[in-house]
């Protein structure tokens, strides 16, 4: 059966000598065939065998490892999705709105529904306003989202660049205009200090909050109310169940579980009463806090120059950032809360009161002022009055508590200092909330320093030196407050001595953030006389008047000429400059000195306070002539129109200044 | 060319005596066709019921089944004669595949010649490599002698050794699948082969020093699918997530969450049996299964009724080439082997397999009760 077949010739000389032995022998067919046929049967054997190790390996997948395959199948299809709860909102205790939440419009890009992703934030570019950090904050956001979710490019657009971007549409593949919510501050810079802000979820807000609660959160409270409720404001994330494909598109909602909206708040914030003490210290840097001593409810605070919250909420361009960071008016620092200052003559009802208590003094002890000067019984250094220059180097005179306190003299209270022992000051006004934050939901309050021996040992590794109880009876040397815990002392001298923890949310007892605030019975050690004689003595600083310079309240000629209620006051100045031990003290060259910062503290009406406050003065001088005023206004715009609304309890305080306290 | 086998044709009637004058073997179309069918409906639910790639895959289907007609048709003698012509003609397109080939997917596997569509040699060789053997044998006393195994060996061995560097390991196989299975069929002792499958298994391990990056990464994907879960593990372990979710019925046809909504991977091609598991459960497999038994037992019974050592020794191999295809896929699919590119014959969305194969069975239609003398 030799013949030419295609490509025979190339293999026929490998195979040659095998052919020619084949062609000699003859094969029995039937043999061969039967035996392909056993062979047919053992192979078709062996691939049965094969189909039962397929089919059992099926088995073993789809019966015995079901559920575990099924568990891995319906984690890969179902993915649960956070649906974000609104904002609460924030309420003065007026019911005037302080935070809402308004429906805007931003712009949103698809990535995956646009060629190129950098062309397009071009193109939108050169039609709307748009920074390099809202570029950076898009890619930072698109990093870590389906390339399918829509992310936000630019928040808050006006009316006009919405119509500019809707007209450009068909250029712009994967942009959308939707309607979006942010947050405004329909306040803007007055409220800024005490209610705080939002800010848009930053890279670290991801890494410190609780993911699954912020999964889909836009905004994180950063500042005043909206960082220390944060938790209550941003309620309960709800969720929706959802069917995906392997791409992460979504198919359908399985499920759905609505989100729990943040808690409205309502504070104890007197909106108007905020504009007026903000107008009141108008273009001066300081602050005013407001407390009503009954609630410890915070009125207002207000800490100027402030800043337009409204900023940060949807990111600002950086100059404007820079500008407001890096200017010498400090708009971003909330003085009201984190301002420190010591508190200078405001602290010399504490001290009297510490004095009456540990039985150093009493109302009918006196000293007599001869020269303006006070010095320690062994000592060199001269401690000089306030009064020194003006008095042409001679005393006030005759001086007891009342006097010391209506005429605000060093020298009484330099002696008082070099009498009580060590730490008996301290202890005392520690009780009235130096030292340590007394306020119960105020974000970030300082706590001041309030110094003692231990303090000064730790800090300095000295002992306390006569000399430091001096500075801290008339409230200079390391003792430092805030305009919010010296507001908190005046409540606290208001109630005569009950304690109250100053607040700003109005009914939160139930909220995780606030703190259960232990009972604080009373300050101890004074007695009710003590307590009455020292208001008295402090109306006297306003009211007491026209009985010559020398007996005249410090505030009085200021303040207390035309006033319509009784007030209780005391003014102070507070040095810029520490004083270190061991330095000479030299009143006169810090007395020249034009920058002092000025307090007033203050209450009204004296027999039934309804209001506290404390007024700071950067750099404002004396405490009577400058942040007397501002109290004065800021106790007006609160008292006189409550007053004329209820005559009965005004008749018997009204027009009685002139009246000289009894002494 | 009617023949005495007629008579144990289990089918009457005139349209048996019709398929059977057109050497149409109606048990063995019965087989192909449900296998057909079944697989046409598991991919149109495997596309997301798009009809469009159902109406590709059964013009290819179609123009498979022509081919196999036509070749169905033709004297086995012509087989007998062309294939070592054809065997030739392989290795040399194949060694043009390695020095001119088109790159694609990162693998050089298709030859552009002018004037003609551009097509896999290595296709070629699944049928070639068989034929070429059987004719080996043919000529040749049988059982064979070592020489004559060693030969066939080498014979399979060239266009594997040309064939897996592309790389297409999965066509290498077959092709040496389809070779070793003449080799087995033609009667060697049994104490030959498994001296032979120890030394394969012996030197196996020197395979890993020709292996490419990517086949080495399959093969220890397959020893630990936990190794790179986003990548290679990926497949199989949703592959595995679909069989095994599946469970014994199926999710119902058009439900299977890892199909539909895009977990599974090459859901339409090489992973459609997970489609089958997900949806109709390991009812459905098994069906799946035992339809191509019964196409196997068909084509080995034709193969038995061959007239020659020729025919026998190229039906059952091609019969057997069907086979590693059903066992390399489902095994790999189900995780039992490793990943290898073999589609599931008949079922996988793609014509060039089906069309191979298909030509294959018309080559055992051919051979079936014909003689090459």
């Amino acid at each position: 059966m030799r013949r030419t077949i295609p490509g025979w010739h190339a293999a026929k000389g490998i195979f040659d000598r095998d052919r020619a032995r084949q062609q000699a022998q003859l094969k029995d067919v039937d043999q061969e065939r039967r035996d392909f046929a056993s062979r047919t049967l053992v192979v078709f054997f062996v691939v049965a065998v094969m189909c039962c190790v397929l089919t059992a390996r099926m088995v073993w997948l789809t019966v015995f490892k079901h559920d575990e395959y099924r568990t891995i199948s319906e984690d890969n299809r179902i993915q649960m999705f956070g649906v974000p709860p609104p904002r609460g909102r924030i309420y003065d205790r007026a019911g005037n709105l302080l935070a809402d939440n308004v429906p805007v419009f931003s712009i949103f890009v698809i990535p995956e529904l646009t060629d190129d992703v950098d062309a397009t934030l071009s193109e939108i570019a050169a039609l709307v306003e748009l920074s390099d950090r809202e570029i950076d904050a898009f890619h930072t956001l698109a990093s870590e989202s389906f390339p399918h979710s829509p992310i936000r490019v630019k928040p808050h657009i006006s009316p006009e660049e919405r119509a500019v971007i809707e007209v450009n549409r068909h250029s712009l593949s994967g942009v959308q205009v939707k309607p979006d919510t942010v947050r405004h501050y329909p306040y803007g810079e007055v409220m800024a200090h005490a209610v705080g802000s939002v800010r848009r979820k930053t890279a670290e807000d991801i890494r410190r909050l609780d993911r699954r609660r912020y999964s889909r959160t836009q905004f994180v409270g950063r500042r005043g109310v909206e960082a220390f409720y944060e938790h209550s404001l941003h309620g309960e994330p709800g969720s929706r169940q959802v069917e995906v494909d392997a791409h992460g598109r979504e198919q359908r909602e399985l499920d759905r579980n609505p989100p729990i909206p943040g808690r409205n708040l309502t504070l104890h914030l007197d909106a108007s009463l905020q504009v007026a003490a903000a107008n009141a210290l108008g273009e001066r840097r300081g602050a005013v806090v407001a407390i009503d001593p009954r609630s410890g409810g915070i009125l207002a605070m207000a800490s100027e120059p402030g800043y337009d919250p409204n900023l940060f909420v949807t990111g600002m361009d950086p100059a404007v950032y820079d500008a407001l960071a890096d200017s010498p008016m400090k708009p971003l620092f909330n003085r009201a809360t984190n301002g420190r200052y010591a508190p200078g003559s405001t602290f010399k009802p504490i001290v009297g009161l510490a004095a009456l208590a540990a039985g150093v003094t009493d109302w009918e002890r006196t000293i007599v002022d001869s020269d303006g000067t006070y010095r320690l019984p062994n000592g060199n250094r001269r401690y000089r009055d306030w009064t020194w220059t003006k008095n042409n180097g001679g005393g006030q005179g005759v001086i007891d508590l009342d006097r010391a306190i209506y005429r605000s003299s060093n020298i009484y209270f330099y002696e008082l200092g070099s009498r009580l022992p060590v730490d008996v000051i301290p202890r005392f006004a520690e009780q009235f909330g130096y030292g340590h934050a007394l306020s119960i939901d105020v974000a970030g309050a300082s706590p001041g320093l309030l110094p003692d021996s231990e303090w000064k040992m730790g800090a300095r590794g000295e002992g306390w030196y006569p000399g430091d109880n001096l500075n801290l009876a008339v409230g200079q040397g390391d003792l430092l407050a805030t305009p919010l815990q010296l507001a908190t002392v005046a409540a606290i001298i208001a109630n005569r001595g009950n304690v109250v923890r100053p607040r700003m949310l109005v009914d939160g007892d139930d909220l995780a953030e606030f703190k259960d605030a232990e009972e604080r019975s009373a300050v101890a050690g004074p007695t009710p006389d003590d307590w009455q004689r020292m208001v008295a003595a402090m109306e006297a600083v306003v009211h007491r008047g026209e009985q010559g310079y020398q007996q005249n309240g410090t505030a009085w000629a200021h303040i207390g000429l035309d006033i319509g209620y009784r007030m209780a006051g005391k003014s102070g100045t507070a040095q810029v400059v520490g004083i270190a031990q061991g330095e000479e003290y030299d009143e006169e060259e810090l007395d020249e000195y034009s920058r002092k910062h000025a307090w007033f503290i203050a209450f009204a009406p004296v027999d039934e306070p309804r209001i506290a406050v404390c007024v700071l003065v950067e750099n404002g001088g004396s405490g009577s002539s400058v942040a007397g005023p501002v109290a004065r206004e800021v106790l007006d715009h609160y008292l006189l129109p409550k007053l004329a609304a209820a005559p009965s309890t005004s008749t018997a305080l009204a027009n009685e200044s002139g009246r000289v306290p009894g002494t | 060319m009617p023949s005495d086998y007629t008579r144990t044709l289990p089918l009457g009637g005139a349209s048996t005596r019709a398929l059977v004058r057109l050497h149409l073997d109606p048990w063995l179309l019965l087989g192909l066709g449900a296998i057909v069918a079944f697989g046409l409906l598991v991919l149109y639910s495997a596309s997301h019921r798009d009809l469009e790639t159902l109406a590709n895959q059964a013009l290819r289907i179609g123009v498979g089944f022509a081919v196999m007609f036509v070749a169905a048709q033709l004297n086995p003698r012509l087989y007998l004669r062309w294939a070592p012509g054809l065997y030739i003609l392989g290795i040399v397109l194949l060694i043009a595949v390695l020095l001119f080939g088109t790159t694609v997917k990162g693998s050089q596997r298709w030859l552009d010649l002018p004037g003609l569509p551009s097509f896999q040699p290595s296709e070629l060789m699944k049928l070639a490599v068989p034929l070429a053997i059987a004719w080996y044998f043919h000529a040749r006393p049988l059982p064979p002698r070592i020489r004559h195994v060693l030969a066939a060996l080498a014979l399979c061995a060239l266009p594997t050794a040309l064939i897996v560097p592309q790389p297409d390991l999965g066509t290498g196989l077959m092709v040496a699948a389809g070779g070793v299975a003449v080799i087995l069929m033609s009667g060697i002792r049994w104490r030959l082969v498994a001296a032979l499958t120890s030394l394969v298994v012996l030197a196996s391990p020197a395979l890993w020093f020709v292996m490419k990056p990517h086949q080495k990464g399959r093969v220890l994907t397959f020893l630990d699918p936990g190794r790179q879960p986003q990548d290679a593990g990926w497949n199989i372990t949703q592959s595995k997530a679909a069989i095994g979710s599946g469970g014994f019925s199926g999710k119902d046809l058009f439900n299977g969450t890892q199909s539909q909504l895009d977990f599974l991977p090459e859901s339409q091609t090489d992973f459609i049996i997970a489609v089958i598991g997900e949806e109709l459960g390991l009812v459905g497999i098994t069906l799946l299964l035992v339809l191509y038994l019964l196409v196997v037992a068909r084509a080995l019974l034709m193969a038995t009724g061959a007239q020659d050592t020729f025919g026998r020794l190229a039906a059952g191999g091609l019969t057997l080439v069907f086979f590693a295809y059903v066992f390399v896929n489902v095994g790999m699919v189900s995780g039992l082997l490793p990943v290898v590119g073999v589609p599931l014959p008949l079922v996988s969305y793609g014509g060039t397999s089906a069309v191979t194969l298909l030509l294959g069975f018309g080559i055992v239609m051919s051979i079936f009760g014909r003689g090459t003398r």
